[in-house]
């Protein structure tokens, strides 16, 4: 059996961070798919805050991971608004159409 | 048990009374547009009176998680300050595009009182949930006229962008309090040194996130399109307020946590900075909208104020603070100029539509070039002196290179600012434009132009004023 230690942890908060951005950037779909990278890209950050606060010894991270939940709910719920609005004026939340602005 | 120091934070506590009894009103009391803004004015005007009341020594509140000291009184001061005037100088602009709602005002004050929280911050979790409040206001604000495709398409944007920087910044922030195990920035500050690579890692992140937020190069993709989609009064806002707080948070950062890597983060931001002056500089040549012009001519202005910051000295960052103040009074006077730009109130937005401005408005026109003049950092106008003092200090360091850059991107960036003014006083004339100005939009323009050209009369009032500011 090998040892679970914080580089486990921190390599597992790495890789949804990663994921989370690839999923921002490759996708080309769907404005609801960059939702949930920028959910995931907030949950590997408490992971991170929640593994560093157990090695530590140190309430902190926890109670910062606290704070990030709710900021990400209120982000969410934001951002979905946004997306809502968008939609009623386009009719699509293709990630391709989102193109009027540019030059 | 500690008694609370209320008298330290007595305008934070009053704003966000102030934002939630104004919108209990706003709900309670039918149209009530008029009244909501008039008294959010009046509240940023008495947060002012109530930041300067505060004591000038340096007070760390809270666990030491909060901090008054005079960087953050002038910068609290500049963000309501100029706020207020950005408030009052749009109001026509916002009856006459239906986005004369409550909620304008109100959010506009919950992302001042997240500025001010930011300004303040010594510490992670107060530094991102002062960020926080301030960027989930802003996406509503660049969304806010709902029924127009291009203002919901900028908000979608400068959401998707901001959150995913915010995300960055927050796992800098993760890594910072993982490798030095602590959240605030004087116990960040002892344990983090170069050979602690996992925080020195964490820096970059941070960096990254607070360029984003400033909208320098390579993180500005998201600018010029917020900048063109939203409306002009929320362009306006962008342009100025939260480059204070994002400013003065830079500062913090690295100067009080990261000041012992200075050698690290240093070339990161001289070269944010040569790459934002030279994008700033280059890009907007071609550009026929006048706002997405001064989203680029922002992120320039950016550039220079990293260069600033670059020195890691006492004397840069004085540099900044007053390249930022000089920087605020030019964009105030500029938008100001912007929102004069109506027909029969319909307001335009390219640079065709002011072809033959001085026959028809002299005045107008005459403070348009004062204020072009003065972006460009022409001699004797304040933007010079600006740009003069950033130059004085990177010298002072012998970083020649960034100076030679940043003196020929000023002079291409005069090129854009010039094509201005030709079009104003060379082409033919076009109509009119509508007389009838607000007050509050007159008062701010004539205010920023008289500013602009009798700063280099008594330029030490604002060098006196900033030479005692020092980052603890």
């Amino acid at each position: 059996m090998i040892e679970i230690g914080l580089g486990h942890y921190l390599s597992l908060a790495s890789i949804i961070f990663v994921i989370g951005i690839i999923g921002i950037f490759l996708n080309r779909k769907n404005v609801i798919i960059i939702l949930m990278s920028i959910e995931l890209i907030l949950l590997a950050v408490n992971i991170n805050l929640v593994s560093f606060s157990i090695y530590l010894q140190n309430l902190v991270g926890q109670v910062f991971t606290m704070f990030v939940l709710t900021v990400a709910a209120a982000e969410a719920a934001v951002g979905l608004a946004i997306i809502v609005i968008y939609y009623k004026n386009r009719g699509s939340i293709n990630v391709e159409h989102i193109s009027s602005l540019k030059g | 048990m500690q008694a609370i120091p209320y008298i330290y934070i007595l305008p934070e506590l009053f704003l966000s009374v102030a934002i939630m009894s104004l919108l209990m009103l706003g709900v309670f009391i039918k149209k009530s547009f008029k009244l909501v803004s008039l008294l959010t004015i009046l509240s940023l005007a008495f947060a002012i009176i109530l930041v300067l009341n505060q004591p000038s020594e340096v007070v760390k509140i809270f666990n030491e998680s909060y901090i008054i000291d005079k960087l953050s009184i002038f910068m609290k001061v500049l963000t309501l300050l100029f706020c207020l005037f950005v408030l009052l100088s749009s109001k026509d602009y916002i009856k006459n595009n239906n986005i004369d709602k409550i909620e304008y005002p109100i959010i506009i004050l919950a992302s001042i009182l997240g500025m001010i929280l930011m300004i303040s911050s010594y510490d992670l979790i107060v530094f991102y949930l002062g960020l926080e409040l301030q960027s989930l206001c802003l996406y509503i604000l660049a969304s806010f006229r709902r029924e127009d495709v291009r203002s919901s398409e900028a908000g979608l944007k400068y959401f998707v962008l901001s959150a995913l920087a915010s995300g960055l910044l927050l796992y800098g922030c993760s890594l910072i309090y993982g490798f030095t195990g602590s959240t605030n920035f004087e116990t960040i500050a002892t344990n983090l040194n170069e050979a602690n690579k996992g925080a020195v890692f964490g820096i970059v992140f941070i960096i990254v996130g607070l360029a984003f937020k400033i909208s320098a190069v390579p993180f500005h993709m998201w600018s010029p399109d917020v900048y063109e989609g939203s409306p002009t009064s929320v362009t306006n806002f962008f342009a100025l307020i939260p480059k204070i707080a994002a400013i003065s948070v830079f500062i913090r950062f690295m100067y009080v946590p990261f000041i012992n890597v200075i050698n690290q983060w240093q070339a990161i931001i001289i070269f944010l900075s040569i790459a934002s002056m030279i994008v700033g500089a280059v890009a907007a040549i071609g550009q026929q909208n006048i706002k997405r012009l001064m989203a680029y001519s922002s992120i320039g202005h950016m550039g220079y104020a990293l260069a600033g910051l670059a020195t890691g000295t006492n004397e840069g960052i004085q540099s900044v603070i007053i390249y930022l103040t000089i920087y605020l009074i030019m964009n105030l006077g500029a938008f100001g100029c912007i929102f004069m730009m109506k027909r029969e109130n319909i307001f335009y937005e390219n640079i065709n539509d002011l072809s033959g401005l001085s026959k028809n408005h002299p005045i107008l026109a005459f403070s348009f070039l004062i204020i072009l003049f003065s972006l460009a950092g022409i001699p004797p106008l304040a933007g010079f002196f600006a740009k003069f003092y950033i130059f004085m200090a990177v010298i002072e360091v012998k970083m020649y290179a960034l100076a030679i850059i940043g003196l020929v991107t000023t002079v291409v960036s005069a090129f854009y600012y010039i094509r201005i003014i030709k079009v104003i006083y060379f082409d033919n004339p076009k109509k009119p434009f509508d007389k009838n100005y607000d007050f509050g939009l007159k008062i701010s323009l004539i205010l920023s132009s008289i500013l602009i050209l009798v700063y280099f009369i008594y330029p030490s009032i604002l060098t006196d004023l900033v030479s005692s500011i020092e980052v603890y």
